[in-house]
């Protein structure tokens, strides 16, 4: 994981657009983020903050029409996902690039068995006849904690708790030995103790396989537990990217301090009652041309209602797209300049 | 699931019972009288002489008892002679047609061909090119070609066949004349001319059935299709790198027949109303046409017989729906 080996996912300035009927929405603008190999990258944000049009953009999940995505380029292993074929595309989806997504009870084919929905990929991937794709498959159960796994091989998905097809869902994901995981909120719907035994499972997994994971999800408090790195989404934007102690420890987005604040604490003092956000996130009908935050800000000022915020660089792997400096207290001096320069030219 | 099958077999029998005797009743209770067609010349004694011979002297639960005796165990008998020249069914009273005066099973089994085959082939044809046209249509969602399949199921959907069937006559067999407007029955297929001259005549009936049929069961799959094709599910195969025809032709059909099977199914005992009318216009005298004709006749041995029939076939043809679903979907368990 050192910081100078080179990524294995690169992506520049990706942008992803629906074209609908009732006019376009602008679900991820201008994202840039990489994934160095083995590390476990978190990404969070409220619900429609864009975080799963992000990842399955790049990776041509996202159907075309009504989406299109742009970008300058992701770069997985040397080649361009952007200018990739569909074919090229699905021998790198289920084979280097594996997906969990977010419902159990819904993402398995209820047709079909198990073992079938697990060699499916091998048979295709890898080339493995049915002998050795089976056998591949009862490993792969008995690795993500399936007991009886020989004998689960027939059964259908209805015949599993929401937790076990979950389990089923990794094993898929993990089937062909992918070099990135992407996990779409895989502990959303599952409850507390479930959860926590699926973590538990990744964490394991990890340290076994080594890939890298990017792991979504709405809360911070289990990013907490499991990152090494975190994007913090809002409005189809990156706000905010740190390490996950330094996010934690100085969180330089408004955005970033709100979703902190929502956080139940277990240890120190309890907040007089939890915190929430007021108001809802944005809807874009365009690219944004302003802080789309700024409407829920309590730090906002005039000039953040005239430009995006680009994400300014503050050290130790750390950015925010904050024109408000918490450091200082005070509006970033680039912006004042900016905000200078621009009532120069009105009153010139 | 044989279980089931037995259980729904059993529960079925006083499901038919009951069916049977409200067909009886109503018969009963319907004005019409089958003498009616005799001649006044006729005296009155001996129009009563003709209503006994009919049995229709008889108080109303012994006919019924008398009818059930002669459904449930003469022509089942009959039958079996028929097959191996047995002698159970000999001297035995069969259920005899008011009006052709010839056992109504008779009738029933020279009239079924007919009947089965422009019926019979319009489904399989409605079925086999409803089916694709909705695969189609759905992956496709608006665009023209799911246009136009929309447009024509419209028609074939909205336009009765009587109407269609009428049309087609007048276009194809008056101003045309390409096809025979009446279907000739004693037409007997010997050679490649009389085989060309059966295909001409049961083209047009064929036809209007098939575009009635198919229109339904293509919306139908079409909008099976549609509803799986967002499922999650469909999301996952194409994450494991399925191509598309895998993805829509395995994993979404394989979900998407399910209910259309069903309605297929269902849909069976049904189609011999629909032909009821479609006999009608193109002339085709196969068993619909001889149920009107029976009703006309007041010819209750034959209307209540055909009655019963179809409502077998429709509790069979209900079974047969239920038992495919529990094949077809894992998660549907009987026992
Ligand atoms: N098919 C679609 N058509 C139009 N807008 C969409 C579509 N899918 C997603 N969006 C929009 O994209 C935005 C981001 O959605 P999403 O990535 O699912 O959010 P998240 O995963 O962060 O909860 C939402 O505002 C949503 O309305
Ligand atoms: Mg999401």
């Amino acid at each position: 994981m050192a910081d100078g080996a080179a990524p294995v996912l690169d992506v520049r300035d990706l942008k992803t657009v629906f074209k609908t009927r009732a006019g376009s929405v602008h679900a991820v603008n201008s994202v840039s983020f990489s994934l160095k190999p083995g590390e476990l990258l978190g990404v969070v944000g409220e619900s429609g903050s864009g975080k799963s049009v992000t990842m399955m953009s790049l990776i041509g999940l996202i159907p075309s029409p009504p989406a299109q995505v742009t970008g300058d380029g992701v770069n997985f292993g040397g080649i361009d996902l952007l200018k990739a074929s569909d074919d090229e595309l699905r021998s790198i989806r289920g084979a280097r690039i594996g997906f969990v997504f977010q419902d159990p009870m819904t993402s398995l084919n209820p047709v079909f068995t198990v073992g079938y929905q697990i060699m499916e990929p091998l048979r295709k991937h890898m080339g493995m006849d049915k002998r050795a794709a089976r056998k591949r498959a009862v490993e792969l159960l008995e690795l993500v904690g399936i007991p009886d796994a020989e004998r689960r091989l027939k059964d259908f998905p209805h015949q599993f708790s929401g937790g076990m097809r979950q389990r089923v869902m990794i094993a898929i994901a993990l089937a062909c030995d992918p070099e990135v995981l992407i996990a779409d909120e895989p502990t959303t719907a599952l409850d507390v103790t479930i959860q926590a035994q699926i973590l538990e499972l990744m964490h394991e997994l990890r340290e076994k396989l080594g890939m890298a994971v990017i792991w979504i999800t709405h809360d911070l408090g289990v990013i907490a537990g499991i990152a090494d790195r975190v994007l913090v989404m809002y409005g189809g934007q990156i706000v905010e990217h740190a390490p996950v102690r330094e996010l934690f420890k100085h969180p330089r987005h408004p955005y970033t301090r709100a979703l902190l604040k929502t956080v139940p604490s277990v240890r120190g003092e309890r907040e007089e009652r939890l915190e929430v956000i007021e108001g809802q996130p944005p809807i874009l009908r365009a690219e944004p041309s302003s802080c789309s935050f700024a409407p829920r800000c309590p730090f906002a000022f005039e000039h953040c209602l005239r430009e995006n915020p680009p994400r300014f660089d503050i050290g130790a792997g750390h950015d925010a797209a904050c024109f408000y400096d918490f450091e200082t207290g005070a509006p970033r001096s680039s912006a004042t300049a900016m905000a200078k320069e621009e009532a120069q030219l009105d009153a010139g | 699931m044989l279980h089931y099958t037995i259980r729904r077999l059993l529960i079925s029998i006083p499901t038919l019972l009951f069916i049977s005797l409200v067909i009886f009743l109503l018969l009963d209770l319907a004005p019409g009288d089958p003498m009616a067609s005799i001649p006044l010349t006729v005296p009155p004694e001996v129009k009563e002489k003709m209503r006994e011979a009919l049995g229709l002297g008889e108080p109303v639960h012994i006919r019924f008892l008398n009818w059930m005796y002669q459904f449930f165990v003469v022509e089942p008998q009959v039958l079996i002679d028929h097959i191996f020249g047995t002698g159970f069914a000999e001297g035995k009273q069969r259920i005899i047609s008011f009006q052709s005066r010839s056992p109504v099973m008779a009738v029933v089994a020279e009239r079924m061909p007919q009947t089965l085959w422009v019926v019979g082939l319009s489904y399989i044809f409605a079925t086999l090119i409803a089916v694709p046209i909705g695969i189609v249509s759905a992956y496709r969602q608006y665009s023209w070609f799911d246009q136009l399949g929309t447009f024509i199921s419209m028609i074939g959907f909205s336009i009765p066949t009587f109407f269609s069937g009428v049309l087609l006559i007048v276009v194809f067999s008056v101003i045309l004349g390409w096809f025979p407007s009446i279907y000739d029955t004693t037409l007997e297929v010997t050679d490649w001319s009389s085989f060309l001259q059966q295909v001409k005549q049961m083209a047009m009936p064929v036809f209007v059935l098939t575009l009635y049929n198919a229109a339904q069961v293509s919306r139908f799959m079409r909008a099976s299709m549609l509803d799986n094709l967002n499922q999650d599910y469909v999301r996952t195969a194409r994450a494991k790198g399925m191509s598309e025809r895998v993805v829509v032709l395995m994993h979404v059909l394989r979900n998407s027949m399910i209910p259309v099977v069903t309605v297929i199914a269902l849909g069976v005992p049904n189609i011999f109303g629909g032909a009821i009318i479609t006999e009608q216009v193109f002339q085709v005298n196969g068993l619909g046409q001889m149920l009107i004709t029976a009703i006309y006749a007041s010819d209750a041995p034959m209307v209540q017989t055909l009655t019963f029939i179809f409502a077998v076939l429709i509790v069979l043809f209900n079974l047969i729906a239920d038992i495919l679903y529990g094949i077809l979907d894992p998660r549907i368990r009987y026992d």
